[in-house]
């Protein structure tokens, strides 16, 4: 077809080259090496701690699982240091298991639950053989497998909090942007009041109602729906109201971002051209505006996972997140202040602290990556 | 008409008032307002005033021609285009498109109304999702109204572009890999997805390079012969409005001021403030440019908001009388086909 001054030829052959913004986005992040190495962490430590329950069985995790926990030495072995008559004073919680952990991590006494008597041990290197790598919590519960288990918690939080938050500040954004005037205006002074509200402390008032709740009708069987929900809650390990709470208020940032993102777009000429062929206000939505703002709020979501994890953590640390039992490192700092203090026992607090900002530390260099590559300016660079 | 636009320069003259006479009206824009309201207040909110952004404005254009509307920025030719295509909704007055009235169109009577009118950018880069490639966004009229297979609509999407002078294979590209022209030309094989009749240009070349102008006007005019097209061109380039356009109506602070057939107006302009815009395009010729006469207006634009009382360009007209501070002109025709809304020209 004879044009006048039509584009210039293309061969067909570079048909095949063709840049998505998809794939822009991929190739920027991997420019930005910090980001990719946060993402393999992350990666890591999702993998690690999904596949939790399966490396306990394997008996790579827990040594009470394993061979190792029954090649328990023999105690008279052990040199005896101090016997206490009562293994209570030395261990909260007497198991039939075998809660010996690695003196030469920790200064902590070893209980003997069968012999019903606890030592100090001497130092002594082949107890490696047979103690748990990081040693274990005041019930006798491997600190290692915990710290693993604990991040199932974290990352739930994390995850699915800042994926909660998002799909709710999105949605609200999206409805108070695009229908504008008078319901843009009532949603963004919901938004306001909300600002107004301190955050941490109606997240811990709503956590000290929902245990309340929980402990008066523990035992009872309650049935019905609010039966269902603490049930459900309870075999969460506490997640559920713990997602509530975290939830209220963490939205209304992310929907002032939406909002923003859809008022941007919104006047765009390609969104007239769509009114201008008939299309819906639905699809207008969901294919002209969705796929355009939703990258900045998906690198802020990502900045804000340190946030929900370190809330979760904070309220763990204070006995009113996640119930007792279930691990989690928030609860397993706050462990430090039942043995005894910063000064012996610095391994327990080195543990999940590590954890805990190895985590944070790597989303927030992972929302640095995705905000590099789903940069529009950046594109084509 | 097809002659006209091979050789836009021909057919001004004697034989012009004949040519709106037999002409069919194919749109009938009738006294059509469009206000903007400013709202005040942080909860509950007032009206407190509005913008005239288009302010009673009438004009015909004729099945098979281009009507150009020329005007400084802010003086409404954007509104009024996007208010015949219902993009706003009009404040009053009406639009008539085939004899329908399409100003109070709702829903599906709406959409099926859009199949045959359609629109052009002015910003290539603004009117294409980023997000679709090329190939969804010409399809997507054919998707919205759910017209022919998937495959039908591939086949449809290659003719389209390769209509607009595109290698049908950039189907599968994202509108960042390509030029202000190319964009261009792809927002222009989308609006012809469907078909339409009656096509609004939204200032469709103002964004580009001016080698690429020519190949874009070019296109528009090829296209009109081969499918029969209406235009309403949107500009304020005076020199390629004469060349494309068949008639032209000149608008200021929301009116509609001057009308008339294009070599009649840029030959004879009457009105006072289109004699001011026409000279400032400058004459290919050093000696007629030598002797060009610039008229320099005095002032600014006055608001929207609140628009002069009587004819709205008296704060800035160099021959205002005192009748032009009370009364409102209106738009008559003084020569056959050419309309004028000026006290001192009647």
């Amino acid at each position: 077809m004879a044009v006048a001054g039509s584009a210039a030829p293309i061969s067909l052959t570079e048909e095949e080259r063709t840049s998505t913004p998809w794939r822009d986005a991929w190739r920027l992040f991997r420019r930005n090496k910090a980001a990719v190495v946060a993402l393999g962490v992350i990666i890591t430590i999702f993998s690690l701690t999904i596949s939790a329950p399966l490396l306990t069985h394997l008996g790579l995790l827990d040594a009470r699982a394993g061979d190792a926990a029954r090649h328990v030495i023999n105690p008279a072995n052990v040199p005896q240091v101090d016997v206490y008559p009562d293994p209570g004073t030395c261990a909260r919680d007497g198991q039939d298991q075998n809660p010996y952990w690695c003196g030469w991590l920790s200064d902590e006494i070893l209980v003997d639950v069968q012999n019903k008597y606890c030592y100090r041990p001497a130092p002594e290197p082949d107890r490696q053989q047979w103690c748990y790598l990081l040693g274990g919590d005041s019930s006798g519960r491997d600190w290692l497998t915990q710290t693993v288990y604990g991040g199932q918690v974290s990352l739930a939080v994390g995850v699915l909090g800042a994926t909660m938050s998002l799909i709710v500040g999105l949605i609200y954004g999206l409805v108070a942007g695009f229908y504008g005037g008078r319901i843009d205006n009532l949603m963004m002074r919901i938004i306001d009041f909300m600002y107004g509200v301190p955050y941490l402390v109606l997240v811990i008032l709503l956590q000290v109602f929902f245990t309340e709740i929980s402990r008066e009708y523990r035992g009872t069987d309650r049935g019905g729906a609010i039966g269902l929900i603490l049930e459900l809650n309870a075999s969460m390990g506490g997640l559920l109201f713990l997602f509530v709470a975290l939830g209220t208020l963490s939205w209304i940032g992310m929907a002032r971002l939406a909002r923003g993102q859809v008022l941007a777009y919104r006047e765009k000429e390609f969104v007239e051209a769509a009114r201008a062929v008939g299309a819906s206000d639905r699809r207008i939505i969901l294919v002209h505006l969705m796929p355009n703002i939703i990258g900045p709020l998906i690198v802020a979501e990502t900045l804000a996972v340190p946030g929900y994890i370190f809330t979760e953590a904070f309220l763990s640390f204070i006995g009113l997140g996640v119930q007792p039992g279930t691990p989690s490192w928030g609860a397993m700092i706050s462990e430090v202040r039942n043995r005894g203090g910063f000064f012996s026992n610095r391994f327990i607090l080195i543990v999940p602290s590590v954890a805990l900002v190895l985590t944070a530390l790597s989303f927030n260099f992972l929302g640095d990556g995705l905000r590099d590559a789903l940069d529009p300016r950046l594109r084509g660079t | 008409m097809s002659e006209a636009v091979r050789e836009p320069h021909t057919y001004a003259g004697g034989a012009s008032a004949a040519y709106a006479k037999d002409k069919e009206v194919l749109l009938e824009v009738t006294d059509l307002k469009k206000y903007f309201p400013i709202k005040s207040g942080i909860v509950i909110q007032r009206e407190v005033a509005a913008v005239k952004a288009v302010d009673g404005v009438s004009f015909k254009v004729y099945k098979g021609e281009t009507l150009g509307l020329v005007g400084e920025s802010g003086c409404g030719k954007s509104t009024t285009g996007r208010t015949i295509l219902q993009l706003y909704r009009p404040t009053a007055g009406s639009v008539k498109y085939a004899g329908q009235e399409i100003s109070t169109l709702k829903g599906e009577a709406l959409r099926r109304m859009r199949r045959e009118m359609q629109m052009i950018f002015q910003d290539p880069y603004a009117s294409l999702n980023p997000r679709m490639s090329v190939g969804r966004i010409v399809a997507e009229p054919l998707v919205v109204h759910n017209i022919g297979t998937k495959k039908e609509r591939e086949e449809r999407v290659a003719a389209l572009l390769e209509m607009v002078g595109l290698n049908p294979y950039f189907v599968r590209r994202y509108p960042h890999e390509f030029s202000g022209g190319q964009r261009q030309r792809i927002g222009l094989a989308r609006s012809l997805a469907l078909n339409p009749s009656f096509i609004v240009a939204d200032e469709p070349i103002s964004a580009l390079d001016v080698s690429i102008q020519a190949q874009v006007v070019n296109l528009l005019q090829r296209l009109q012969e081969e499918l029969g097209l209406t235009y309403l061109f949107i500009a304020h380039d005076l020199s390629m409005v004469r060349h494309l356009c068949n008639r032209v109506a000149v608008m200021y602070l929301g009116k509609i001021v001057e009308v008339a057939e294009s070599e009649e107006l840029y030959t004879n302009p009457l009105h006072p403030y289109t004699q001011a815009l026409l000279s400032a395009v400058p004459v290919p010729d050093p000696s007629v440019e030598e002797r060009r006469q610039r008229i320099i207006l005095k002032g600014d634009v006055p608001s929207p908001i609140n628009p002069p009382k009587g004819c709205n360009f008296n704060t800035r007209c160099p021959v205002s009388v005192d009748v032009c501070f009370d009364t409102e002109p209106e738009l008559v025709e003084v020569l056959p086909g050419h309309w004028v809304a000026c006290h001192r020209v009647i």
